[in-house]
């Protein structure tokens, strides 16, 4: 497909603690095309909001190896002035938390005005004005006129959401992050934002990355999901294979801890995602978390597998999995 | 018998205001609710931010003053100020929500879950230390951790010392405030299954707050759902999901992620259905001041906010 507008190749970034350096993304690769939803999915402590990060470039002492290509721009080498002329324009970002996001002593207008005047510069005043209204009603808040000039605190979780989507669309990017937009909200304004950010991808023909650990939220709204876990991607599929056809043993215990209808126990995963200078470097990381499966069947240096076109799965242990209430045998022959 | 009965329960908040800073009207965060849990049953509250559900519970504990209303705890009225007294409040104790921030980050495991003995029990220092090493094996927490703080643990290792702490005095209700809201999905299922076997082997009754449905069908065999402090809704688990009366209550379960992508369409027609449902039907199920009607039976069980007949 010639859609694709994000490649990342091989990126690695890490964190100095004491003296070394830790890979919280550890060789990332990925795509993301136009007008599509790529989900990525995993517990905090995963990478996921590291990689978001990454690719925005918002991390101060952060290292960045690999390569980071958006259309024909490599964003690990840009400078930080080619970096602010993406930054709110080409690219953008939806943060999670909208109380701290937004300037509490700004107008909201103003606040939205603002990545206007720095990337339209030529924009007139009343041009900007009419814009940032069109915005406002655009996502779906009614008497923009009347919200222009009011502050963060006089708005409920949900508008400030959206002030915080008008900003991230002003511009009309063609990459959106989005970093767990709905996880401060409640379930019906989540609804409303999902939708929001969905009907948006339509109309901007944009790309998005939406990075969450609500597994409800990315079967609405993803077409491919990446999972990942400990700084890797362990598995990557479009979204019906991943729910329906699940391999990584990762991928299947987060699945069964969903509580849903009929389930009488949930699955928990053992052990806790190990903290950043305790990751196993070599190896199958999950290996640690299914001590009841044979060691001998994790690779030694686990790489992705295609396993049907376009689905990836890390590791060979996927086809020697079971869940410790399971036999042993009827997961064997599933398999076949 | 209900081990709790909340009757008429009103907490309501003075707005201050005006040149002598005198109350000037009210928020009722928590507007004429009654309820009654059995005891040994797990009750949810469900609603959404500002709907009253945490303050209903606060109340309970006695964590808020009480406007009006009566709450009988195995038959005894709690509510005036004189019954304050100890012995009752030991008997309901209380998870909160974010297990990073209740608790004292300055202080060993150890003196966390002692407390609460050390309030009401006249123990020895080492038959404290014993109850605290009994109390981390049932949440299943190593036995070394009493030297730990608060920090060297993970978001659902803090939760178990939370619930640890409210089981030491062997509690018959626990008021579970969003237990699992701030924690990822597979701690929050260790959490979860972890609070069930606790209720078999101690015979504990929940009063289980949570804004999240799919974890509140999970657990609970009674629900409520909560609006802007009244009830508009309450019955079974069976009589919620599957037969939802109130408009507010269909759009909270049509507001659910479905897990299944193939039904992704599907649910996003009927939630615009219910969407339209809920605001063109607004005015048959909410008064003029856009609050929830008094309940109606329509079963047994089930009872609606409706307007009455007539």
């Amino acid at each position: 497909m010639s859609r694709k507008l994000l490649e990342i190749e091989n990126l690695t970034t890490s964190f100095k603690i004491g003296q070394a350096y830790y890979a919280a993304v550890d060789d990332v690769s990925l795509t993301v095309n136009r007008n599509e939803v790529l989900g990525i999915v995993g517990e905090s402590g995963s990478g996921k909001s590291a990689l978001a990060f990454s690719v925005m470039r918002l991390h101060n002492r952060a290292k960045i190896e690999g390569k980071i290509q958006l259309e024909d721009v490599d964003l690990v080498k840009a400078t930080t002035s080619e970096l602010n002329q993406f930054r709110g324009d080409k690219l953008s970002m939806i943060f999670q938390d909208p109380l701290t996001a937004l300037n509490p002593l700004m107008e909201i207008g103003a606040q939205i005005s603002e990545t206007l005047i720095l990337h339209r510069p030529k924009m007139s005043k009343q041009e900007r004005y009419d814009r940032v209204i069109e915005l406002l009603d655009l996502v779906g808040i009614s008497r923009p006129e009347h919200v222009y000039q009011q502050y963060p605190h006089e708005l409920s979780g949900g508008m400030r959401q959206r002030v915080i989507i008008a900003i991230a669309i002003a511009n009309k990017p063609q990459l959106l992050i989005a970093d767990e937009p709905t996880t401060a909200l409640d379930v019906t304004i989540q609804a409303q934002i999902l939708d929001l950010i969905r009907e948006l991808r339509d109309e901007m023909d944009a790309g998005i990355i939406l990075i969450t650990h609500d597994l409800g939220v990315v079967a609405e709204m993803a077409d491919r999901i990446a999972v990942m876990y400990a700084g890797q991607i362990v598995e990557i599929a479009d979204v019906h294979t991943l729910f329906e056809n699940p391999l990584h043993p990762y991928t299947k215990s987060l699945l069964n801890s969903v509580p849903t209808e009929g389930q009488d126990r949930l699955h928990v995963i053992q052990g806790i995602v190990p903290g950043l200078q305790h990751l196993p470097r070599t190896g199958c990381r999950f290996a640690a978390r299914i001590p009841w499966i044979d060691e001998s069947v994790h690779e030694e240096n686990p790489v992705l597998h295609e396993v049907t076109p376009g689905h990836f799965v890390r590791c060979t242990c996927h086809s020697h999995f079971y869940f410790p209430e399971e036999g042993k045998e009827e997961i064997t022959n599933g398999n076949t | 018998m209900a081990i709790l009965d909340v009757n008429g329960l009103k907490v309501y908040f003075p707005i201050k205001g005006g040149v002598f800073n005198r109350t000037v009207g009210h928020i009722k965060a928590v507007d004429d609710v009654s309820f009654s849990i059995e005891q040994g049953k797990t009750y949810g509250l469900v609603g959404e931010s500002g709907s009253g559900k945490s303050t209903t519970g606060r109340a309970i504990v006695g964590l808020e003053n009480i406007t009006a209303g009566k709450i009988l705890f195995e038959g005894e009225d709690i509510t005036s100020r004189k019954s304050k007294t100890k012995d009752m409040r030991k008997d309901i104790q209380m998870i909160f929500q974010d297990p990073y921030s209740s608790l004292n980050p300055r202080k060993r495991v150890l003196d966390i879950i002692a407390e609460p003995l050390q309030n009401y029990e006249k123990l020895t220092k080492s038959e404290e230390k014993q109850r605290v090493y009994e109390l981390l094996e049932l949440v299943g927490l190593n036995p070394e951790s009493v030297w730990k703080f608060p920090h060297q643990f993970s978001g659902g290792q803090r939760q178990r010392i939370g619930v640890a702490r409210a089981i030491a005095l062997k509690p018959k209700l626990i008021i579970a405030d969003e237990p699992v809201s701030a924690l990822d999905v597979s701690v929050q299922a260790q959490v979860l299954n972890f609070m069930q076997d606790i209720q078999k082997e101690l015979d504990l009754t929940y009063l289980f707050i949570s804004h999240d449905l799919g974890v509140v069908e999970h657990m609970c065999d009674e629900i409520a759902i909560m609006y802007r402090g009244r009830y508009v809704e309450q019955g079974t688990r069976k009589d919620i999901f599957e037969n939802p009366q109130h408009i507010y209550t269909k759009r909270l379960i049509a507001a659910i992620p479905d897990i299944n992508p193939r039904n992704r369409d599907a649910q996003y027609a009927f939630r615009q259905e219910v969407k339209r449902e809920y605001e063109d039907s607004f005015d048959d199920y909410f008064n003029a001041e856009g609050l929830a009607y008094k309940l109606q039976n329509i079963s047994d069980t089930h009872r609606v906010a409706l307007p009455e007949r007539g």
